[in-house]
């Protein structure tokens, strides 16, 4: 990881060129879109730790996303500072993290899929349904943004400098997570969840602590969309936003720190880009869904870097067999 | 009383309709070991073709009958030229019918517009029964009598026929299915088709009740997916059960706790999962 080589060169050129986006971006629309890709990354690495690392793949993810966003919403329309807001978010996520955890975790692969969907399902029919409560399918608005250390962040410059802050701790702290004992443990819960057992690790505790990581993540997440959107509504507690992060996930690679971040600005710039030209993006997501599951299983960067090296080795296969090539069988 | 009884009609009707719906869902389940994430899209896309017929003036049960069968043309293709690529990767499989389901509902809003469509019920059935001073409208009634003859259909197709026998044997143990000489895949792709085209028939008898609207495919998918994980999967029994206890739940919870009525909804689910896994008639052990 020292030294001058090609992969530290590319971070401090992608370093460099995302603290000074509001620079050269300019127009406060796109500055408003790089927020999110870096908010929705967050999203993405919060799901990439029980879907990459743990081997559980999630649908009911947007439930937590949402289960913070409305907590710190509703508690700010009741008059609650912002400070009481976001511990209150992170506390509530949290919470609901657990109790999806003990239900989901009773079971893994198709059964855990199911079951976190029916729980985000729930969440989702809250939000929608118990309109008392969520204010329904007007969703929630909140009038200002918080002013952390005396700093204003209602501006789109200010926010996205905000969110590239937290956006790097997500990433400090998903690196320590891949590289801690714990991150190991968790990856052999997946591949070998017998084995671990054996070993004596506690199977059902380590994924229930990423379960916990992972949701915590998933707050900082939403309270960073409340913010940006300033609004929150049920659309973003639906099958189809789990199904949106999961797609950032596994577009990406799953079990990598870059996959999830390249899938969340593929999905996200894909989504305003094509909303822009036409109407169908569901019809698109659904496409680019189908196509990477059938072609790309393993994900757009793992995925390009073996087309690349398969066309490489290909490539230098062919070129001494040209020269003597001739009668060669076919 | 008279508001409980109309709700109890309404209830046990819809009930039928999830039978339709979830049988195959629930076969399906039971075979090839995937939740099919695209059997809402079933439902709505088969509703769809049906009201289409309905529209340029086909009999209602021609185009309930035309329309499932377009569907298990549909679900088979799906099966053989799709999740026949991912075979025993599970969770792409899963993965792959969810986002089909998107492009299906998207294709239908573009097809058929946001604006709901609700066609009349078959002129013959239109009428209501009147017994001991209450009203029974009589194409409810009509839909729980399709939904038990299609059930006793399928019981004596899975549990008196060689092919039923198939698909039991496959539905308890594939890879040794495969050894005594029964062709898995072939049932796969039949047990697909047969869902698709009961999700579809499903869709279309229902149309007079529930209406065809955009959304309708992520509406009805989790009832699905509750009466399965309910009654267990590869069960008809317990999809039969599950299906008139969501049934009730539904129109009940509608009707008393419009707000929580979702959360009622998932209760027993989550309960079963807790209690009992493996689903009320579902088979021990994996």
């Amino acid at each position: 990881m020292t030294g001058v080589t090609a992969p530290n060169v590319t971070f401090a050129l992608v370093l460099l060129g995302l603290s000074t986006v509001p620079l050269w971006v300019g127009n406060s629309y796109y500055v408003d879109v790089a927020s999110q890709i870096l908010l929705f990354a967050v999203f993405a690495l919060a799901l990439n730790v029980l879907v990459g690392y743990g081997g559980l793949v999630s649908l009911g993810h947007a439930g937590l996303f949402a289960v913070s966003g409305y907590t710190a919403g509703l508690m700010l329309q009741a008059g609650f500072g912002h400070a009481a807001a976001i511990a209150g978010a992170v506390v509530a996520t949290l919470l609901a993290a657990s109790v999806f955890a003990v239900l989901a975790l009773r079971a893994t692969g198709i059964g855990f899929l199911m079951i976190t969907l029916a729980l985000g399902q729930i969440l989702w029919g809250i939000a929608y349904r118990w309109a008392d409560l969520t204010n329904g399918d007007n969703g929630v608005s909140v009038s200002t943004r918080p002013a952390p250390f005396g700093i204003n962040l209602s501006g789109a410059s200010s926010f996205y400098y905000a969110t590239l802050v937290v956006f790097f701790l997500a990433l400090v702290a998903m690196a320590a997570f891949e590289r801690s004992p714990f991150g190991a443990s968790l990856r052999g819960t997946r591949d070998q969840a017998r084995r671990m057992t054996a070993l004596g690790y506690n199977v059902w505790l380590i994924r229930f602590l990423a379960f916990l990581f992972s949701g915590f993540w998933c707050a900082v997440a939403g309270l960073l969309y409340l913010y940006n959107k300033q609004f929150i509504s049920p659309q973003v507690a639906a099958l189809q936003a789990s199904a949106e992060v999961l797609l950032m996930v596994i577009s990406g690679g799953t079990a990598t720190l870059l996959g999830p971040i390249v899938g969340a600005a593929i999905v996200v710039i894909m989504k305003y880009v094509v909303s822009a030209y036409v109407v169908r993006w569901n019809l698109v997501l659904g496409v680019i869904f189908v196509a990477i599951i059938s072609f790309m299983p393993e994900g757009l960067v793992p995925g390009s870097i073996r087309i690349w090296g398969f066309a490489r080795r290909r490539w230098r296969a062919l070129r001494p067999a040209r020269k003597g090539a001739v009668g060669a069988p076919p | 009383m008279t508001l409980w009884l109309t709700l109890a009609v309404n209830s046990i009707a819809f009930g039928g309709l999830l039978f339709l719906l979830s049988a195959g869902f629930s076969l399906i389940f039971g075979l090839m070991r995937i939740p099919n994430l695209m059997h809402g899209s079933f439902f709505m896309l088969g509703a769809y073709f049906g009201v289409t017929l309905l529209a340029i003036g086909a009999n209602f049960w021609v185009a309930a009958l035309a329309s499932a069968l377009a569907m298990a043309l549909i679900g088979s293709g799906v099966e053989r030229l799709l999740l026949r690529r991912l075979a025993s990767q599970e969770l792409a499989q899963v993965l792959l019918t969810l986002g089909l389901s998107f492009i299906v509902s998207d294709i239908c809003l573009m097809i058929w517009t946001g604006d709901p469509w609700q066609p009349l019920a078959p002129a013959e059935l239109r009428g209501v029964i009147r017994a001991g001073g209450m009203i029974f409208p009589l194409y409810r009634l009509a839909v729980v009598v399709i939904a038990v003859v299609v059930a006793a259909a399928l019981w004596l197709m899975v549990d008196r026929t060689r092919l039923g026998a198939m698909i039991r044997a496959g539905v308890d143990d594939a890879p040794i299915a495969r050894v005594v000489g029964i062709r898995v895949s072939r049932l796969f792709t039949l047990v697909f088709a047969l869902g698709a085209a009961l999700a579809a028939f499903a869709g279309v008898v229902g149309a007079p009740i529930l209406s065809v609207y955009p959304g309708l495919d992520a509406d009805m998918l989790p009832l699905a997916l509750i009466v399965v994980i309910l009654g267990g999967t590869g069960s008809l029994l317990g999809a039969l059960v599950g299906s008139f206890l969501i049934g009730f739940l539904y129109n009940f919870g509608q009707a008393r706790f419009p707000d929580l009525a979702y959360v009622i909804l998932f209760l027993p689910m989550l309960l079963v999962l807790v209690l009992r896994p493996q689903g009320l008639f579902g088979k021990g052990g994996s």
